[in-house]
């Protein structure tokens, strides 16, 4: 089926033409690239096309809390050894985005795509993949999102009919509760180091047991299912019990979770785990993350982390004390407009290196930091803590809005 | 207080804990480490009794699912009456707020009992969710500046004859009932819809709570330029746009 392309209706076209000429209206007013305006057009002018632009593509979804980006970068990479793909690299996951990025495949084989938690059974609906690959959920923006059961509930209701291959991280009680409805399952042994949010057997309300790596309920017998793939360390376990390296460009224990969902989903495709994991290497900075740039000439590398989740994930990966840390924190709307989730990062783990304190909540985040008994000092703004940060790489932190503003002043 | 050291007890971390409401337990326990008090912090999940000998209870916020959940095995385990019985503090933020009532509505739209700790009895409003910040006056006969929080809830809260309204609020929602009400107290028992934590934007409330469990009257002073600084910005961000 992949690599047939069956031409678009005249509706159809018109819609990929409307969404192109808006698309570089918005460009040309400014406006970033484009892309989501682009697709909101053309899916005004045909409601369907997101469905008739993937026809002709074997397409997989990715969706999660966090890593979703990346994991869509590197699965790309590892089914591009088959052949052509389209995937909406930047991030833009809601159907608007998707719809934009898949109209410029028409070339393609494989679509990969990803999609906001929000959106994934409607695009799963929608587009009929071949794969949904889900990684992980945790608490983000709750002043503005579903409560993260519910979510859970929602994909599990909405994915139970699918006819795609899921692969599922087994260490997430949430993703295994919401998979479970699924017919075919890939279940991986990914890892999850935040657990704050599945204390509570998504399926009865018993309270899980969590002994080591295992989770299990007491009262009703929701338990880990037993995985097919396992990141090891720096290795990927395949099926057959083979180890494979990893080897990223990329940093942090995440990314090692997010090569072995990668690696698994990629052979339902009939790419081997050896391939696909020598293609990841490719990916660098995704989106501007974990990029290293030179900024008053000290180097900086600047990381994302947008909810309790992605901070304890990042403060593992970061270099340890002395080297400098700046942490950065909005609140504008994409953020969420509560800062209360900072109560919810271990700031001690930041114990022994200097910290720099800047963003507009900058004095949320220094009551916290105060409140964890570290030392800190509060900046105006990126200049100023870059200047007084002593020698050394310096370690970059900050929530979503605040790493743009970030991105736009280091020039990167 | 019981024994030389305070007993600091956080209440079903695993239900309750969800808006970041146990930054109100680190900055209780930090501000009695600064007046060089003795403190235990005892974290007790919903399948662990409910310690009765603590000094202050506090209790978070969560969603819907696990606020019934908390409500059933707090009324099975009774630790927690037995405990005001005795005298120890409690405070608590939304859903537990809920909890310490009368009543609430569960997430099957049905009434759940609470534990009857604060005369309040809580619906669901059927208006639009109550999100953003909000600043209050806090009743002055506690003695404290105004409650600055945030809140995130869809409940409505009606405040009985023996609790007493914990502030009045110039911005925002609080107990949703229109009065301008927000939070609930009477000797020992006080909840409130700011989240923030409420703690680490309104300090002096946690000092409240120490010198009640110590019965002082006063405390050392400890540095706070930052959370006075975090009050100031978020006092004058009330009632501005976000």
């Amino acid at each position: 089926m992949a690599g047939n392309s069956e031409p678009l209706t005249p509706r159809a076209k018109l819609a990929v033409t409307a969404g192109k000429a808006a698309a570089a209206v918005s460009r040309a007013a400014g406006r970033g690239s484009g892309s989501v305006i682009g697709g909101r057009v053309a899916l005004r002018v045909d409601p369907d096309l997101l469905a008739r632009l993937a026809g002709h593509l074997d397409v997989v979804l990715v969706s999660a809390t966090n890593g979703k980006t990346t994991t869509t970068r590197l699965l790309a990479e590892a089914l591009r050894a088959n052949g052509p793909v389209v995937s909406n690299a930047l991030g833009a996951n809601m159907p608007a985005g998707i719809t934009s990025a898949l109209a410029g495949g028409a070339d393609a084989r494989y679509g990969v795509i990803e999609v906001d938690e929000k959106y994934l059974a409607g695009v799963a609906r929608d587009v009929a993949p071949k794969a949904i690959a889900l990684l992980n959920l945790s608490r983000d923006q709750l002043d503005r999102a579903a409560e993260t059961r519910m979510l859970a509930e929602h994909w599990r209701e909405g994915l139970s009919g699918t006819d795609a291959i899921v692969i599922a991280n087994a260490d997430d009680p949430l993703i295994t509760w919401a998979a479970s409805s699924c017919p075919t399952v890939v279940w991986v042994a990914a890892g999850q180091e935040w657990k704050d949010d599945a204390w509570s057997c998504p399926s009865c309300g018993g309270v899980l047991q969590r002994p080591s790596d295992d989770w299990f309920c007491g009262d009703c017998g929701f338990r880990r299912p037993t995985p097919t793939w396992a990141l090891s360390g720096d290795h990927v376990i395949d099926p057959y019990g083979a180890a494979w390296p990893i080897r990223l460009q990329l940093p942090g224990r995440a990314n090692k979770s997010n090569a072995a969902v990668s690696a698994a989903a990629a052979a339902a495709f009939g790419v081997e785990p050896k391939v696909a994991l020598e293609r990841m290497y490719a990916v660098q900075a995704v989106a501007g993350r974990y990029d290293v740039v030179t900024y008053l000439e000290r180097e900086l590398r600047l990381l994302l982390a947008k909810n309790p989740a992605g901070w304890l994930e990042t403060f593992s990966l970061i270099d340890g004390p002395p080297t400098p840390v700046i942490l950065s924190v909005n609140a504008r709307g994409a953020d969420g407009t509560d800062t209360s989730w900072l109560w919810d990062v271990d700031y001690t783990r930041l114990a022994g290196h200097p910290i720099y304190v800047i963003g507009d909540r900058k004095l949320d985040l220094a009551v916290r930091l105060e409140v964890a008994g570290l030392d800190f000092r509060v900046c105006a703004d990126v200049d100023e803590a870059v200047r007084s940060a002593p020698p050394g790489r310096i370690e970059t932190i900050a929530n979503y809005t605040a790493f743009q503003d970030l991105r736009r002043r280091v020039g990167n | 207080m019981s024994d030389s050291s305070l007993r600091l007890v956080w209440v079903y971390p695993d239900l309750l804990s969800t808006y970041g409401d146990q930054g109100n337990a680190l900055v209780v326990e930090r501000r009695a480490r600064q007046r060089r008090l003795n403190v235990s912090r005892i974290d007790v999940r919903s399948d662990q009794p409910i310690p009765t000998s603590g000094d202050i209870y506090l209790i978070g916020g969560g969603e819907d699912r696990p606020q019934r959940l908390a409500a059933e095995r707090l009324r099975r385990d009774g630790g927690l009456n037995r405990a005001v019985a005795n005298g120890a503090i409690v405070f608590s933020v939304c859903a537990g707020y809920q909890i310490l009532g009368h009543e609430f509505v569960n997430d099957l739209g049905r009434p759940e009992a609470g534990l009857g700790l604060l005369d309040v009895v809580s619906v669901r409003g059927d208006g639009e969710r109550c999100v953003g910040d909000v600043l209050a006056d806090i009743d002055p006969r506690l003695g404290l500046p105004p409650l600055t929080g945030f809140e995130n809830h869809q409940g409505i809260t009606h405040v009985g004859p023996s609790a007493r309204p914990l502030a009045t609020v110039r911005y925002g929602k609080g107990n949703g009932t229109g009065d301008g009400t927000e939070g609930a107290y009477n000797d020992t028992v006080f909840g409130t819809y700011m989240h923030g934590p409420v703690m680490a934007r309104n300090p002096q409330i946690a000092d409240l709570l120490l010198k009640l469990a110590l019965d002082v009257n006063a405390l050392p002073p400890v540095d706070d330029q930052w959370y006075e600084a975090l009050r100031t910005e978020r006092i004058a961000a009330a009632g501005q746009p976000a």
